[in-house]
């Protein structure tokens, strides 16, 4: 399997003077470029994208499909590799990926054979973390997704938005740097969806993770976040930053409000439209 | 209108019936044809000479003794198969390199008959208890390698992905992840092999033995005794169904968490 290859470092790992000097930046993205290279040539995919991302931010990650946006978040993890440019975190260089930057994933990636609560005691497992406090810690979490019920459930009895809760619950139990959400809701149906959107955003403002959050749902966006990046396709960059500003305070109701409508068309704006 | 529904559920008592009469219309078929005479009895034996042939040779124990003998052969050779082929497999299915060392090889050798094997398994081992014992090992071996690979690369990437950025190292994630994620595909490949081990006993038993199943058919066959053979095709048949039976029972058990278990 290409993932197992031993990774070859191929972004700089010696001290080079980091810019990100803003006081409590999180991640920092300088000049990340991506190129394939294919028998036809070389393709560029991304091209010089910048991003600032602070301490305790919401951030989403909007853009057509073929923007790069969840290839952009698969570097950050570590599980992809930019061709050229730096991804910094809390001053490190991003070499692979690690248990300092939690990810959920667009697929259901629970592990099967383990009940809900060793899904998500399984970092801390892994970190040897004494018994009692994994218990405490997963006892915590499983009330904040309100899953409590379903503890020595296994992931095939569970419904699809119910994955996703244990699978946030398992990222941030292991209590990461950062959490990265790659098109987390996407397989859910609306309801269902619009809940995620609503506890997400609760469990944001209570315990304030840094979150990445990359969607094609502009809505979905504007709603959750304090910034957006959105992005253009071919070659994929950053076509503008756009702060969120909203109340704290976030109803489903919001949705309906001038101020987030006229939010919705300004990002709609400016995500290219192909004709078809 | 479809009137014929692909995949269209079917209830299990209904299921099993109709198992129950294919084997039944079998059966009466074999019965017209041989009692009718319309085949010679060499061609094809009266199933009651066969009942009688199994009463007679489980009574004087020697069915019996056979039957032992070649559930070891199977057993033994099988085991080996599988404590040397089940770790090469899941290193094949999760390393490239190793993949592009071994698939190839095995892709090759897999397609040679074993039966052409005998003669060298005859120089090289002798026609001892080995002999027959690497007969099937050498008919189960390849193939498992690359069945274990398969499972091991349906693994979702996504999965192991995910253990990453819970703190899992390369070691972790095939430990941890790999091996208990492909373990009801991989008991499931398990119950295929040993069902294919069956089909070599035939084959392993041609190799100077005096004992075992295969070889009673092959000496039934020397004196035209085709109830013997009917009786010994049987028996390896219904040995072959028992082994698969209780894999896949052992399966649903152990492995309940699968999902569509």
């Amino acid at each position: 399997m290409p993932l197992l290859k031993t990774r070859k470092n191929n972004l700089p790992e010696q001290n080079s003077h980091i810019e990100a000097n803003l006081a409590n930046s999180k991640i920092y993205v300088k000049d990340l470029c991506k190129v394939y290279h294919t028998a036809k040539g070389d393709i560029v995919a991304m091209k010089d994208i910048n991003i600032n991302i602070l301490e305790n931010e919401f951030v989403s990650i909007v853009g057509p499909s073929g923007c790069g946006k969840s290839t952009l978040l698969r570097m950050i993890a570590g599980l992809d590799k930019a061709t050229s440019g730096q991804i910094v975190i809390n001053d490190r260089h991003i070499i692979g990926p690690g248990a300092d930057r939690g990810m959920v994933f667009q697929s259901y990636t629970l592990f099967p054979w383990m009940t809900v609560s060793e899904n998500i005691k399984f970092g801390l497992k892994l970190r040897k973390v004494p018994p009692r406090e994994q218990e405490e810690i997963a006892e915590r979490y499983l009330k904040v997704i309100r899953l409590e019920k379903f503890k020595n459930s296994y992931p095939k009895e569970l419904s699809g938005g119910m994955k996703q809760r244990v699978a946030i619950a398992r990222a941030l139990a292991n209590s990461p740097e950062v959490l990265l959400m790659d098109e987390p809701f996407s397989a859910l149906d609306p309801q269902t969806r619009a809940d995620m959107q609503l506890l997400i955003r609760q469990i944001w403002q209570m315990e304030k993770p840094t979150i990445v959050f990359v969607t094609h749902d502009i809505e979905e966006a504007i709603f959750l976040s304090n910034k957006i990046y959105v992005l253009t396709s071919s070659p994929g960059t950053v076509k503008k930053e756009v702060p969120v500003l909203l109340p704290y305070e976030r109803e489903l109701s919001l949705k309906d409000t001038e101020k987030f409508i006229q939010y919705r068309k300004e990002v709609n704006a400016l995500i290219e439209h192909k004709s078809l | 209108m479809i009137h014929i529904k692909i995949r269209k559920k079917l209830d299990k008592k209904k299921y099993t019936l109709m198992a129950v009469i294919s084997f039944l219309i079998i059966l009466s078929a074999w019965y017209i044809a041989s009692a009718s005479g319309a085949i010679g009895e060499i061609f094809l034996p009266k199933p009651q000479n066969v009942i009688r042939y199994y009463i007679r040779a489980f009574s004087d124990g020697s069915l019996w003794e056979n039957s032992k003998i070649s559930i070891y052969r199977i057993t033994l050779g099988f085991i080996y198969a599988v404590i040397l082929g089940v770790p090469v497999g899941i290193l094949t299915g999760t390393f490239k390199k190793i993949e592009a060392v071994v698939r190839p090889l095995c892709e090759f050798i897999r397609y040679m008959p074993v039966p052409a094997f005998l003669p060298l398994i005859m120089v090289w081992i002798g026609i001892g208890e080995n002999a027959k014992v690497t007969v099937i090992f050498i008919g189960t071996f390849f193939q498992l390698v690359l069945m274990v690979a398969d499972d091991a690369m349906s693994v979702p990437d996504d999965l192991i992905n995910a253990s990453y950025t819970l703190g899992t190292n390369t070691r972790e994630a095939i430990f941890k992840i790999i091996i208990p994620a492909m373990m009801p595909r991989l008991m499931d490949t398990l119950r295929m092999m040993i069902g294919w081990a069956w089909t070599y006993l035939v084959s392993a038993e041609l190799v100077a033995a005096d004992t075992g199943l295969g070889y009673t058919i092959l000496k039934s066959q020397r004196f035209l005794k085709t109830d013997a053979i009917f009786a010994g095709i049987i028996l390896i048949g219904l040995l072959g169904l028992i082994t698969d039976r209780l894999f896949a029972l052992v399966n649903k058990k152990l492995f309940h968490w699968a999902e569509g278990g």
